[in-house]
C-alpha cells in the first residue's frame, strides 16, 4: 500500500486542484467498486473457505463438521482412486502439453516462411479449436470406433492392427490426448505465429552476415526470442491439462468406471463425483486444495528455473 | 567499386538463380506438409457431415461410404426437432446465456479498467497487481466455496450463478481493455475534461469509441467461451429446460436409443452458430487468441 501511495504521489499532476483529486479518487473507487466486490466474494472468501472446508466433513445439507486432517489422510493413504486419477492425470499433461506446444510451434514456423495461402491454413487448423468438448468427443467416438471407425480402417491400410482407443485401457488417453491436440494446436499455433512475427527481421539479417545457418539462427535468434511465449504457454498449458474435464467426462458417460479400468479417471472427474455425485464437499475441497498447492509449487519452480533455463537454451549450445 | 560489381553481377546472378530454385523447393515441400495437416485437422468436419446425412446403418461399415445413398437429409428435420434434442429451446437458452454475460463483462470490465487506466487512486497499483495475480489462478480452488454459497442464496438450478459475476468484472478483460486504455492520448480526454465533462460522459463519448475493436475481441471471445462452456451448467443447472446447446447436447448422448447419424447433424447444429460468427469476425478471433497467449510477454 505504501509503495501504491509513493506511486499515486509522484504521479500527480499539477493541473487538477486538491479538491479535483479527490473527486477523481471518488469517482474511481466507484469505478473498480464492483471488481474489489468480485474480488473479495468469489475470490479471496471462496479460497479461505476452501482451507476451512477441506479440513471439515461437510454434504452441503447439515453444516460442516470439523475432521481436522482426515480428508487429507483418506485421499493420500487409504483412497486408491486418488492415486489413479493422479496418475492418470499426470500421464495425460506430461504427454499433451509437450506435444501440443511442440506441433503449435512446428505448424508457426512453417507458416511463418513467405509461402502463399497463409490464410486458409490459419482457418483449417484453428477450426477445430470451436467445437465444443461433448461435439468434439461425439465425432471422434465415431472416427475411433474399434471396429470399423475412420481412424482404424485408415490404419488397416498399413498393416497397423486394430486400435481399441476409448474401449483399451491402454489407448483411451491416448485418444483423449489425440482430441485434446486436434481442438487445441490451432489456438497454440496462432499465439506462437504472432510471436514469431514480432521477432525484428534485423535481428535474423545480422545473424546471416555473421554466417549463421538456418539451424543455428533458429537456436541461437529465435528460439531464446520465443522463450518467454514458450514459458507462458507451458504453465497455462499445465493449468488446463491438469484440470481437464469436459472430454473425460463425455467420453466415460455416467457409467461408475471412468473408462476401461478407471484409465480416463482424471483428477477433475473424481473431485466432480465426489463434490456432485456423492456430494463430500470437504473431501472434494482437500483434493481442490491439493492440486491448487502442486499447481502454485510447479509454477513457482518454473519461474525460478526460468531465467536459468532460456538463458542455457540460448548460450548453452555452440 | 564499378569493375569489382562488374566482376561480381554473373556469379551473383548464378546464385540468385540456385537460390530461387532452392525458395522454389522449400516453399514446395512446406506447402507439402502444412496441406497434409491441414487434411488431418479437417477430415473429421468432412466425416461428421457425412456421417449426419447417412441412414443408421451405412454409419459403420467396411468398407468405409463416404457418398450416402440415399443422402438423408430427413436426418437435420429429425434432429432437430425430437423431444429428445430440443434444438429450439436449447438455442434460446444459449442465446440468453451468450447475451447476458456478455453484456456483463463488456460493461463492468470496461468501468472497472477505465478506473485503473485514467483515473489516479491511492491502491491502484496493487489492485492491478491482484488483478493480474488472479489471471493465473486455477478456477479448481474456488469451485466448491463459490457452488456453496450460491447454494446457500438459492441459485442453484438458474442461471444466476453463471450470469451475476459476470457483472462484476473478469481479470482478463480488465487487464485488456486498460492496456488499450492507457494508449489513448491524455490530450483528447483533458479536452472533455476542461470543457466539463465528468468521467462517465468521457468514458462514454471519448474512451469507448476508441477501444471498439477491443470490446469486440472480448465479445467475440466471450460468445466463444460461453457457447462451448459445459463445466457451469452442469453444476448449476438442474432443470432440462434450461440446458443450453452442449448439454443438450449431452444429455441427447445419454439416451442410449440414439442414432450416431443424428447424434452427428445435432453435434454439427450445436457448432454451426459459432462457425459462422468465425468466418464474420474471424479478425477478431484471431486477434483474441493471439492476445490470450501474449499476456505474459
Amino acid at each position: 500500500m505504501a509503495e501504491a501511495h509513493l506511486s499515486h504521489a509522484s504521479h500527480k499532476i499539477p493541473r487538477f486542484h486538491m479538491n479535483r483529486q479527490r473527486r477523481e479518487a471518488l469517482t474511481a473507487y466507484l469505478f473498480v467498486s464492483p471488481w474489489i466486490i468480485s474480488l473479495l466474494v468469489f475470490t479471496a472468501y471462496p479460497m479461505i473457505a476452501s482451507f476451512f472446508f477441506s479440513m471439515t466433513d461437510y454434504n452441503v445439507l447439515r453444516p460442516p463438521v470439523w475432521v481436522g486432517l482426515q480428508n487429507f489422510q483418506k485421499m493420500f493413504l487409504e483412497d486408491p482412486l486418488y492415486w489413479l486419477s493422479v496418475k492418470n492425470t499426470m500421464y495425460y499433461a506430461l504427454i499433451s502439453v509437450p506435444l501440443g506446444l511442440l506441433v503449435g510451434l512446428l505448424l508457426a514456423i512453417l507458416l511463418n516462411q513467405k509461402i502463399g495461402g497463409i490464410g486458409f491454413y490459419r482457418t483449417a487448423y484453428y477450426l477445430p479449436g470451436l467445437v465444443p468438448a461433448v461435439a468434439g468427443v461425439l465425432l471422434w467416438m465415431v472416427m475411433l470406433d474399434p471396429k470399423l471407425g475412420l481412424v482404424n480402417q485408415f490404419l488397416n491400410l498399413f498393416g497397423v492392427p486394430t486400435i481399441g482407443w476409448l474401449r483399451s485401457a491402454v489407448w483411451a488417453k491416448p485418444a483423449l490426448i489425440l482430441m485434446a491436440l486436434w481442438g487445441g494446436t490451432g489456438g497454440t499455433m496462432l499465439i506462437f505465429l504472432a510471436a514469431l512475427k514480432e521477432i525484428p527481421q534485423s535481428l535474423m539479417e545480422a545473424a546471416m552476415i555473421d554466417g549463421a545457418n538456418t539451424l543455428q539462427r533458429f537456436r541461437h535468434v529465435t528460439l531464446p526470442l520465443l522463450s518467454p511465449t514458450i514459458f507462458f504457454n507451458l504453465i497455462l498449458g499445465i493449468i488446463g491439462s491438469f484440470q481437464v474435464f469436459g472430454s473425460a467426462f463425455v467420453a466415460t458417460g455416467s457409467a461408475n468406471t471412468a473408462g476401461p479400468l478407471n484409465s480416463l479417471l482424471m483428477y477433475m472427474l473424481l473431485l466432480y463425483r465426489n463434490a456432485f455425485r456423492y456430494f463430500n464437499m470437504g473431501y472434494a475441497s482437500a483434493m481442490a486444495l491439493a492440486m491448487f498447492l502442486a499447481l502454485v509449487a510447479i509454477t513457482l519452480l518454473l519461474v525460478r528455473s526460468s531465467s536459468q533455463w532460456v538463458y542455457y537454451e540460448a548460450a548453452g549450445r555452440h | 567499386m564499378n569493375t569489382a560489381q562488374a566482376l561480381k553481377t554473373p556469379e551473383m546472378a548464378r546464385l540468385r538463380r540456385r537460390q530461387m530454385l532452392r525458395h522454389f523447393i522449400q516453399s514446395i515441400v512446406i506447402h507439402a506438409i502444412l496441406f497434409s495437416v491441414a487434411i488431418i485437422f479437417l477430415i473429421p468436419f468432412l466425416w461428421v457431415i457425412i456421417t449426419s446425412l447417412k441412414p443408421e446403418t451405412q454409419v459403420f461399415t467396411d468398407p468405409l461410404i463416404w457418398i450416402p445413398k440415399p443422402i438423408m437429409w430427413s436426418n437435420y428435420i429429425e434432429a432437430l426437432t425430437t423431444p429428445a434434442f430440443r434444438f429450439t429451446l436449447l438455442l434460446r437458452n444459449t442465446l440468453y446465456y451468450v447475451i447476458t454475460t456478455t453484456i456483463g463483462t463488456l460493461i463492468s470490465s470496461t468501468i472497472v479498467a477505465y478506473a485503473l487506466a485514467r483515473l489516479r487512486f491511492p491502491g491502484r497499483n496493487a489492485l492491478f497487481m491482484i488483478t493480474l495475480a488472479t489471471m493465473m489462478m486455477p478456477g479448481i480452488v474456488t469451485l466448491i466455496p463459490t457452488y456453496v454459497l450460491f447454494k446457500t442464496l438459492g441459485w442453484v438450478g438458474t442461471y444466476a450463478p453463471l450470469i451475476v459475476p459476470t457483472f462484476f468484472g473478469a481479470s482478463f478483460n480488465i487487464f485488456l481493455l486498460r492496456q488499450f486504455m492507457m494508449t489513448i492520448p491524455w490530450d483528447l480526454t483533458d479536452a472533455a475534461y476542461v470543457d466539463g465533462a465528468n468521467d462517465f460522459v468521457i468514458l462514454w463519448k471519448v474512451v469507448v469509441p476508441l477501444i471498439t475493436p477491443a470490446l469486440l475481441v472480448i465479445a467475440v471471445f466471450n460468445i466463444m467461451y460461453i457457447w462451448n462452456d459445459f463445466f457451469g451448467p452442469l453444476i448449476y443447472l438442474k432443470g432440462q429446460d434450461q440446458y443450453p446447446l452442449v448439454m443438450g447436447l449431452y444429455a441427447f448422448r445419454t439416451r442410449t436409443s440414439v442414432k450416431w447419424s443424428l447424434m452427428m447433424a445435432a453435434s454439427l447444429a450445436t457448432c454451426f452458430p459459432l462457425i459462422i460468427l468465425f468466418f464474420i469476425a474471424q479478425r477478431y478471433f484471431i486477434e483474441g487468441i493471439t492476445l490470450t497467449g501474449l499476456k505474459g510477454v
